[in-house]
């Protein structure tokens, strides 16, 4: 056996034959024809079958996968019929003399190449789309067969370099248990249609076609981001009962989607998501989530040649608190600076960005940039249940000098007659430790605090998340940093106030047992991850889980916490 | 000849879902009709052209036509960048 890495794109474990998705051989010798005119025909010709079948791609996907995702074959088919593809091809065609191969494939390469040379990832992903057109234009030019996965009836998992929309629309989930590529990501197209068809993924792998003859059996983990090709009897029994278990599991998380999350003995806390752009509501909304606990603004201001107007950003909030409901949406004022820049605002490189000029401290200085968000936050107020946040908060007048500009620019908006709620909530981000120490200030002020926790254990342990050298000081269990959060929940109680926290650290498994036992009120995790956290929670009972984290408190090391956690949780 | 600029508020800007409606709706015209974003125009019946200047939300856009039916061809594009939420 042999274990191939690469990037977890779709959840769950696929165990099948592998099953190559070959390209055909497309290859082609530029030569001259003496009727340019029986040439063009060909070409017609070519590109008229190929419409036809992205026509029936297209209602497979319709049916398969839902009108969004059949969508990308209308542009599809906009690009056989484009005058700027098709024209010149012709051009070239009749005035050289030459096959309509070297035509067609002259003219797409150039197109190709222009988008991958774009600087925005979701144009460069269009030249895909057009590789995935002309290629199959190219194969009925050439009359190759052009694989068909339609065609596949027994149960694989599909092994290719990289699977284009077309490919994936035609896969039968009957059959095909799972895949893995070469190349891809996350959100590339391969991906995003792996994860709405629910089949296993491992996308990226670099190296999965050369490595998997056809038919041997091979396992995809989409969880781990691993491939195993050959298994032995004992990783065969392994994955077999992990593919079990989270079959069980998803069946099991389903039926709480729409349940609150209590514990054994009757507490309830709230777990709600981290969003960074309106459409991510749909997965907050789809995994049950109880409002949002982070909504990163900052993405508004990114891969844009200027500031968002008051205008655009008041559209992005209502359609988030309008979508969300009665539920609570906390919105992070601007976090940009540092490691996060934006071309247009030419900000000063600085040696040390964690620690520069970034989020509040920038927004205080230029209030300009911050008033124009606070004024559209305040505005979609109305809409829903909003909280606002300040990040990076340091000091005390840091908060006082942001809560004052807001409240300057609520009366300003009311004296204009504009309506603004009078309940929102404003809260901090704990993050700098500092705030975390000195909590018990912050709570008589603040309304909420929410714990950063990817910060604050950075700048805790003086340890660069990014440098893989330091990374192994990256500790969410460690005893300081489970002090610091107690302090601040012990505050924010003391003054009648809740705690919640928007790190990695919320969706942990291990760290959640212990934060439930310091009294965390409202955890935000990533949306998929709300529901394995509610089955967890459900399961202990808080009264355990405070003699646990009070005893971890004590402990000396991370790694002693963990024990004890996994002890006493059976983990 | 007929002509109008526009603004686009799509958060997204004009990827490819809203490209392929303006691509469809632009092949009913006889016109020529060009898109221009940034210094650059491209055959607004071409997708690959509209896709290739990375319109962003906030941009600014020109719609020109030039034959027979140029009004209503720039009537019906700038009707539908409103319908479709894209840009006003």
């Amino acid at each position: 056996m042999s274990m191939i890495n690469g990037i977890a794109a779709s959840n769950g474990i696929a165990i099948a034959k592998a099953y190559h998705l070959a390209v055909p051989d497309l290859s082609f010798d530029k030569t001259t024809v003496a009727n340019a005119e029986e040439e063009i025909s060909r070409l017609d010709a070519a590109l008229e079958i190929s419409k036809k079948e992205l026509e029936k791609i297209r209602e497979n996907a319709r049916v398969s996968l839902g009108d969004e995702h059949a969508e990308i074959f209308s542009a599809h088919l906009l690009v056989l019929a484009d005058p700027e593809l098709i024209n010149p091809v012709k051009d070239n065609i009749r005035n050289n003399n030459i096959n309509a191969e070297a035509a067609l494939d002259e003219t797409a390469t150039m197109f190709i190449d222009m988008f991958r040379s774009m600087d925005n990832e979701y144009m460069k992903e269009r030249a895909a789309d057009i590789q995935d057109v002309t290629k199959r234009v190219m194969a009925h030019l050439l009359q190759v067969s052009f694989p068909d996965p339609a065609l596949i009836d027994e149960e694989v998992i599909i092994i290719a370099e990289d699977l284009t929309p077309s490919d994936t629309a035609q896969l039968n989930k009957q059959f095909v248990k799972g895949f893995t590529t070469d190349i891809g990501g996350r959100t590339s197209h391969s991906a995003i249609m792996a994860r709405s068809l629910e089949i296993p993924a491992v996308v990226g792998t670099k190296s999965i076609t050369s490595s998997a003859a056809n038919d041997v059996m091979i396992i995809v983990d989409g969880m781990e981001g691993t491939v195993i090709i050959d298994p032995t009897e004992d990783e065969l029994a392994t994955y077999k009962a992990k593919q079990e278990a989270f079959e069980q599991q998803k069946q099991e998380w389903a039926k709480l989607k729409n349940e609150p999350t209590i514990t054994t003995d009757g507490v309830h806390v709230e777990l709600v998501a981290n969003i960074g752009t309106p459409e991510d509501v749909t997965g907050v909304q789809n995994n049950g989530g109880e409002g949002v606990g982070l909504y990163r603004t900052e993405f508004l201001y990114m891969g844009k040649s200027e500031l968002p107007s008051e205008d655009e950003q008041f559209e992005s909030y209502k359609a988030v608190l309008e979508n969300m409901g009665d539920k609570p949406v906390v919105v992070r004022t601007l976090d940009i600076g540092g490691d996060k820049e934006l071309s247009y605002l030419q900000l000063p490189k600085e040696m040390n960005p964690f620690l520069g000029y970034r989020a509040i401290r920038l927004c205080l200085e230029r209030d300009d940039i911050f008033r124009v968000q606070l004024r559209a936050l305040l505005r979609a107020s109305v809409y829903g249940n909003l909280k606002i946040m300040f990040p990076m908060i340091a000091t005390l007048e840091e908060f006082r000098q942001a809560k004052a500009i807001l409240l300057e620019e609520k009366d300003k908006l009311v004296a204009d007659g504009v309506s603004v709620s009078d309940s929102i909530e404003i809260g901090i981000m704990v993050e700098i430790p500092s705030t975390a120490v000195a909590a018990k200030q912050f709570a008589k002020e603040v309304d909420f605090f929410s714990v950063g926790t990817n910060d604050l254990i950075q700048y805790t342990m003086a340890a660069d998340r990014m440098n893989e050298r330091v990374s192994y000081l990256y500790q969410p269990y460690h005893p300081a940093i489970l002090n610091l959060v107690h302090n601040v929940i012990e505050a924010a109680h003391a003054e009648g106030k809740w705690a919640g926290m928007c790190g990695e650290m919320a969706g942990d498994a291990i760290a959640i047992p212990l934060l439930l036992g310091l009294g965390l009120d409202e955890f935000s995790m990533s949306a998929t991850s709300i529901l394995p956290a509610r089955t967890q929670i459900t399961k202990l009972s808080k009264a355990d889980m405070q003699e646990l984290s009070q005893q971890a408190l004590t402990l000396s090391t991370a790694d002693e916490v963990e024990q004890l956690v996994r002890q006493k949780t059976g983990q | 000849m007929a002509e109008r600029t526009m603004t686009i508020t799509d958060e997204t800007g004009v990827h490819a879902r809203p490209a392929t409606i303006l691509v469809n709706k632009a092949g009913g015209f006889k016109s020529d009709i060009q898109l221009a974003y940034n210094g650059k125009s491209v055959n607004l019946k071409s997708i690959m052209g509209v896709m290739s200047l990375g319109i962003p939300q906030g941009a600014e856009i020109t719609i020109s036509a030039e034959g027979d039916d140029a009004e209503e061809a720039v009537n019906t594009i700038a009707e539908t960048i409103k319908s479709e939420g894209l840009g006003e």
